[in-house]
């Protein structure tokens, strides 16, 4: 059904549909209004059966979820920020555990300074925690995506986050068409946990293990993350015959045909770097936009095959919701690393410029993309740059600093 | 369990063997049907109280629910010596995740269960005095607070042992640790308030709160059994003497437990809904003193000067536990006066 609802809501929606038996929830600025949502829908037994525990902590909300999927229930939990690397102890162990738990990021700044609004430092800081990352570039592909986390994670025994932008997606109010429970159940099925704490037939989980076998363990769940490289197209696909849609998905492209500059985004600002691309290409630049929905695993070879690097791209910006503070981007890095393995790549090297923009919910607009672009086609882009950066006030306070 | 004076003249002391009892009254371990859900085979060192503990009080678990029990695990050496992978000590459903979640991790399996509509597995959450009264502590008052149908078990050996005997918030006032070492003016463990959790359990007004000890293994297989006939949340603290932090002989864990609640230094009680209903009352009175000295964390107290101070302070303390708790039944003197 076709609704106007919030982006949180249409997440409540669709984690509801998944059937979800254990959800926790602490609560935390921007994903709240996701689990309040699911919490009426609990109480009132609309969503049943489905334990509901409102926890002391992040900490605790991913432990419970810990204790849950290990326990063979279907189990949902969101956060942000601050909540994320709270817990940040125990997504590690979730998916050490290779437990399926499906959790929403509504990804926000950290702090200091502390700052609600938006930006990716949140879900940047885990990607190396094992789990599989997904950001939705719409409140309608949030809301698929979770459909299809419960089905990747449990098909592969991988946690899944997905990521959405805190405020403009989960706060937002936007069309979105509301799957029937009939679609999702024959989309997801039942969940069948691979391992699971049950007496009749009693297993030993989370063992300590040593040196002897820890690297083939770390290995395993490189491999096994890895598969979702090539799970993820199938699941696209049979998504897209059960729903009527195209949603998800490794990587997007726009107007990859022809370009020459590139621009590589993650999530919801991709909106506005279509618009501008759109209004680009009308003045004649031949430029395209490559979104990068599943992060991690990090679809190196997608990326390559979607980038006609060299016929004709020669230019990749890549626009970065969060950084590595001392380096530069976060994304960027794994996009050299897949690049380098690339024969094309190699015969004719893009120049590459990073540009760190919308953090702590600094609006990105088409008029600073524009700017910014034009910068790129004429080969005048740093290597590194901050998009609307008051260079003035830093330089202030740079000096200030220098002088002290 | 409900006190009953009953002295075992033909025994020599207060101990009774299972075979001169009727099965129903016999102890779980020396039942035919007992589940060993703690196995051979494990690493523990000589003597450990928690070992032995954890045994006795799963065992009686199962018993009580017909071996229909999960058991989750926080980080230590009950973790660490009971599963060097690929090995397993456990024959009951078992999860280890974190140090500092196990109180949390079995909300979770409870969660799930309830929404599977299996009431009848039941959960256990187990770690140590560091992983239940420190780093765990939010998550296990967390669990209080929902009444999650949990049963907590703390196997209280008084310090970091797994990581080298360092001092944690159950570390009593002037004991020898890694990190309060027995120099200066002041050796060992500073005196505090205490974190006392049993009572702070109590305060969360849950249904069962109970401790026990090693030295009284019939006790803690009833009070482990007695846990199961509630539901929500339970918590059992055991004292379990460590032989390697402690400093006492491997052979003299149960006495050294039992030297810990005869002189008043480890009061044992249930509590219900908030409300004591029952202690162990001491049977031989002893002085601290006799207590300490069984162990090299307080051979400080001791030598080269015997430090009266310390001692009195910590004699003091056992005295408020024995009014506070009124373990002393009139009529049972001190017999070691030291």
């Amino acid at each position: 059904m076709l609704r106007q609802i919030e982006g949180s809501r249409a997440v409540a929606e669709a984690v509801a549909l998944c059937r979800p038996e254990v959800i926790c929830a602490y609560p935390i600025t921007p994903q709240t209004h996701i689990v309040e949502a699911l919490g009426f829908k609990v109480k009132s037994g609309t969503l049943r059966p489905c334990e509901f525990l409102n926890v002391e902590s992040e900490f605790a909300a991913m432990s419970v979820a810990i204790g849950a999927s290990a326990a063979g229930a279907r189990t949902y939990t969101a956060t942000a920020s601050q909540g994320l690397l709270y817990m940040s102890e125990a997504v590690y162990n979730a998916a050490g555990l290779g437990l399926p738990i499906v959790m929403t990021v509504a990804n926000r700044a950290i702090g200091a300074p502390i700052n609600i609004w938006n930006d990716h430092s949140d879900a940047m800081s885990q990607r190396d925690a094992g789990w599989i990352q997904l950001y939705a570039e719409t409140a309608q592909e949030a809301l698929d995506l979770h459909l299809q986390a419960f089905r990747i994670a449990e098909e592969l025994s991988v946690p899944v986050m997905v990521c959405m932008d805190g405020f403009l997606l989960t706060h937002a109010y936007e069309r979105a068409e509301i799957p029937i429970a009939e679609q999702v159940d024959m989309f997801l099925p039942r969940y069948q946990p691979r391992q699971v704490l049950d007496p009749a037939q009693p297993a030993s989980i989370g063992a300590m293990v040593g040196p002897e076998a820890f690297t083939e363990v770390r290995y395993l769940s490189h491999a096994r993350e890895s598969r979702a490289l090539d799970l993820i197209p199938d699941v696209v696909a049979e998504f897209g015959k059960v729903f009527g849609r195209d949603s998800g998905g490794l990587v997007r492209g726009y107007h990859l045909d022809d370009a020459e500059t590139v621009i590589v985004a993650l999530g919801s600002v991709l909106g506005t770097i279509k618009d501008t691309v759109d209004e680009l290409r009308a003045d004649g630049m031949r430029i395209g936009v490559l979104g990068v929905t599943t992060f991690r695993p990090f679809p190196a070879q997608a990326v390559c095959d979607a980038l006609a690097i060299g016929r004709p791209t020669k230019r990749l910006v890549v626009l970065e919701r969060a950084f590595a503070t001392g380096l530069g981007g976060i994304v960027s890095a794994d996009l050299r690393m897949a690049l380098a393995g690339d024969r094309a790549a190699a015969l004719h090297p893009p120049v590459m410029s990073t540009v760190v923009a919308g953090l702590g919910g600094r609006p990105i607009t088409r008029a600073s993309l524009r700017n910014m672009l034009h910068d790129a086609a004429a080969g005048a882009l740093e290597p590194l740059s901050f998009l609307d950066l008051d260079k003035d006030l830093v330089q202030v306070q740079l000096q200030a600093g220098r002088a002290g | 369990m409900p006190y009953q004076h009953v002295t075992f003249h033909q025994t020599g002391s207060l101990a009774v063997g299972g075979r001169l009892l009727t099965d129903d009254q016999r102890s779980v371990q020396s039942g035919r049907r007992r589940s060993n859900s703690l196995t051979l085979g494990h690493r523990a060192c000589q003597g450990c109280g928690e070992a032995l503990g954890a045994r006795y009080a799963l065992d009686a678990v199962q018993r009580a629910t017909g071996g229909q029990t999960i058991a989750v695990n926080a980080t230590g050496c009950l973790e660490v010596f009971s599963t060097p992978f690929p090995e397993t000590s456990w024959q009951l459903p078992w999860l280890h995740s974190l140090f500092g979640n196990a109180p949390a991790v079995a909300s979770g399996v409870a969660a799930a269960l309830k929404a599977k509509g299996r009431t009848d597995i039941r959960v256990v959450g187990q770690g140590g005095d560091g992983g239940t009264v420190d780093i765990g502590f939010a998550c296990l008052s967390g669990m209080f607070e929902r009444n999650d149908d949990v049963l907590y078990i703390c196997y209280d050996n008084e310090a970091y042992m797994n990581t080298g005997v360092q001092r944690s918030g159950a570390t009593p006032p002037a004991a020898r640790t890694a990190t309060t070492e027995a120099v200066g003016p002041e050796p060992g463990n500073r005196f505090g308030q205490g974190k006392n959790v049993p009572l702070i359990a109590m305060a969360h007004e849950i249904p069962y709160v109970a401790t026990a000890t090693v030295a009284d293994l019939r006790d803690l297989e009833a009070k482990a059994e007695r846990a199961m006939e509630f539901r929500g949340a339970r918590y059992l603290h055991v004292l379990v003497p460590c032989p390697l932090g402690w400093g006492s002989a491997p052979k003299d864990t149960i006495e050294v437990a039992r030297l810990a609640t005869q002189s008043g230094v480890f009061p044992v009680f249930e509590a219900e809904d908030g409300e004591v209903v029952g202690v162990s009352p001491i049977r031989h009175r002893v002085g601290v003193r006799d207590y300490l000295r069984t162990q090299r964390r307080y051979a400080h107290l001791f030598q080269p000067d015997e430090r009266t101070d310390i001692i009195d302070r910590i004699q003091r303390g056992a005295d408020r536990n024995i009014k506070r708790f009124g373990l002393l039944p009139a009529g049972v003197q001190e017999e070691s006066a030291s």
